[in-house]
């Protein structure tokens, strides 16, 4: 049996609500906090526990939390990012939705630890109605006495307060984030300076998400050492997974890190195998942004390992053979997905959710929409492949943000894998349309050429 | 949400407002413009010139500011709509579960294309990314409201219940 950490109660009737919360152990790790440990200890039992950012990025949090810059007299910040627009994920909407008061009860513990006296939860726009959840939950946490002036007597300030975006990804990336919250346009910042120097407002913030703050709250009850013991290596405690596609059972599932991926994606625990006994074609593990995998290379490594659902298990082989943990957005897709309409849908994604600034991303990600889509209705020519490549090259590593990356990173995965099924759009224009490629061949990846 | 030419939030709605700018600390009074912003579109129908200046009024900010905003977030209408938005998620995992289908059927049912407002005013259909529902696809958006699972039959349903109630979008309850 998988431990849970974050969902063990989410079953609980009215587990929303104040009451039914507290009643079930919730705000003790408050208690405690406030009452016996000092702000750098939970930063010390943070770095312990060996937490990694749930926001894609997986940078230790413990560690990000020391970088904070704190000048005399200037306020610091604490935003949750609950902007939640990569495609493929939605466990921050779930964990708000079902346990608002978790995320709330991580907040006051990690602004405390950081010195923070006024925190924000930033939520997408379109999340309006988890927006009122959380409201409702910050209420009754005021009501209680757990937010406001001098909390539990111990001379410790919180107000928190959620805000909304209106409907941009970008705004995801932390920078764009801070902008976003300051009510402008969310186009991100050059770094430096960075947040933890000058962020909301020029002052120093920390940016984290809704799962890497919840997972606090455990950590704190049951101390940094027992959460660092579950999961394998660095890549310590559980994850929210949110599971989609062609599967038997899509949904959030809390995981230990560590669970093979084939159990993952097969057992009746998780996702109960793939969709009206079809075969696997291919896996995007970790988000939209994260490279794809050929179903040969999901649940075992090019060395012949088993791959794990962890963050060095599914980088295991570069992008060459391997993928990321990203954000959990897991995505599978059976033998009848086509590979490049998929990544066309990507690529009119991201270039939807540029914001512009520079014009390797906005131009860039223009082209590849625009190429793949050809290749998609049979209007393509085999050197659109190259050209595509190149496109997306360029685009990598040479923008202010790392949206274009994340834009480029599938192409290019997708023609690295799958490049044979381009090819047989371009040499197929009539019969490509009628029926998709089906499965790639076993062989494929003696020939990772690019 | 009928036609307003009389651009002033009622006495609540400009409580509401008064709170969210209360919610960041004084001089800051400009981060609470994305919520006023939604508050506005949600009580005018969508945000004209003159519901963006006035925006900019109540919080002492110069109109180019709100205009800015306005036309960065995709959530924003600077034209008219419908009374109604139908929102479906186009992206990956909903396209592979079928969300084209649901925009041909929509689109079939209510004789307008994606992009389009119903002659009646009620219904305008959108196609957007990814709301974050992506294991509950394929899924649209009404106003505040999310639909998970769609079928031709769900449509069908949910379509009439807007028809006869268009404002039940905006209950901010998610009862599906
Ligand atoms: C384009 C882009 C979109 C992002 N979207 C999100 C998001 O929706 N949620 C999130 O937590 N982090 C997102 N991130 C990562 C954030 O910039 C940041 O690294 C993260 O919130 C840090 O929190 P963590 O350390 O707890 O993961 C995004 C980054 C980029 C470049
Ligand atoms: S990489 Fe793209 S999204 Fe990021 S700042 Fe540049 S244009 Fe904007
Ligand atoms: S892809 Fe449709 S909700 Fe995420």
């Amino acid at each position: 049996m998988t431990r849970k950490l974050l969902l063990a109660n989410d079953h609980i009737e009215g587990i929303q609500s104040y009451d039914v919360y507290r009643k079930n152990g919730g705000y003790a790790a408050v208690e405690k906090a406030l009452k016996s440990m000092s702000p750098d200890d939970i930063v010390e039992e943070v770095k312990k526990s060996g937490l990694r950012g749930r926001g894609g990025a997986g940078f230790p949090t413990g560690m990000k939390w020391s970088f904070l810059a704190k000048p005399e007299g200037v306020p610091r910040h604490l935003l949750c990012n609950a902007d939640e627009s990569e495609p493929g994920t939605f466990k921050d909407r779930y964990l708000m939705e079902k346990i608002p008061h978790l995320l709330i009860e991580g907040m006051i513990l990690s602004s405390y630890a950081l010195g923070a006296n006024q925190s924000y939860i930033y939520i997408r726009g379109e999340y309006m109605y988890v927006l009122r959840i959380l409201e409702k939950a910050i209420q009754e946490a005021y009501n209680n006495g757990w937010l406001g002036k001098n909390i539990l007597g111990s001379g410790f300030d919180l107000d928190l307060a959620v805000s909304p975006g209106a409907g941009a990804y970008i705004c995801g990336e932390e920078t764009a984030l801070i902008e976003s919250l300051e009510g402008k346009r969310g186009n991100p910042r050059m770094k430096p300076p960075f947040p933890a120097v000058q962020g909301l407002w020029q002052r120093p913030t920390v940016v984290n998400n809704v799962e890497t703050i919840a997972a606090v709250v455990p950590i704190i009850n049951e101390g940094g050492d027992a959460y660092a013991s579950i999961g394998i290596g660095r890549s310590t405690g559980t994850k929210l997974i949110s599971a989609s596609g062609n599967i038997n059972k899509p949904g959030v599932y809390e995981i230990e890190l560590g669970v093979s991926v084939e159990e993952f994606i097969y057992s009746d625990t998780y996702c109960g195998g793939i969709k009206n006994g079809k075969k696997l074609k291919a896996c995007v593990p970790g988000g939209s942004s994260v490279p794809i995998l050929p179903h040969y290379l999901v649940c075992k490594t090019a060395e012949g390992n088993d791959r794990l659902m962890t963050y060095e298990s599914l980088a295991d082989g570069g992008f060459a053979t391997g993928s990321m943990l990203g954000s959990g957005g897991f995505i599978v897709y059976d033998e009848d997905q086509c590979i490049v309409r998929n990544t066309w849908n990507f690529a009119r994604f991201y270039h939807h959710e540029s914001c512009g600034q520079c014009s390797p991303c906005r131009e860039g990600t223009g082209w590849m929409k625009k190429v793949l889509h050809n290749i998609e209705t049979g209007k393509g020519k085999m050197e659109d492949i190259d050209l595509l490549w190149e496109i997306q090259s360029k685009i990598e590593g040479n923008t202010i943000c790392p949206l274009g990356d994340a834009a480029a990173w599938p192409v290019a995965a997708a023609i690295r894998h799958f490049r044979e099924e381009f090819e047989w759009h371009v040499k197929e224009p009539i019969l490509s349309q009628e029926r998709n490629y089906g499965l790639v061949s076993e062989k494929k990846f003696e020939n990772v050429n690019a | 949400m009928e036609e307003n030419t009389n651009i002033e939030f009622p006495k609540e709605l400009l409580d509401e407002v008064q709170r969210v700018i209360s919610l960041f600390p004084e001089g800051k009074q400009k981060s609470a413009l994305i919520r006023v912003l939604h508050i506005a579109q949600a009580h005018f129908g969508w945000l004209n010139a003159d519901v963006m200046d006035y925006v900019a009024r109540l919080l002492h900010i110069q109109p180019i500011e709100v205009y800015e905003v306005a036309t960065f977030y995709s959530m924003y209408d600077t034209q008219k709509v419908g009374k109604v938005k139908l929102e479906v998620c186009r992206t990956g995992p909903c396209m592979i579960e079928g969300a084209e289908k649901i925009i041909s059927y929509i689109e079939k049912k209510l004789g307008i294309k994606e992009g389009e407002t119903t002659s009646d005013g009620i219904f305008t259909l959108k196609a957007v990314e990814c709301l974050g529902a992506c294991g509950y696809a394929p899924m649209l958006q009404a106003g505040e409201k999310y639909h998970e699972h769609l079928t031709e039959d769900k449509v069908d349903a949910l379509i009439e219940q807007y028809r006869n109630h268009p404002s039940a979008n905006y209950m901010g309850q998610n009862n599906d």
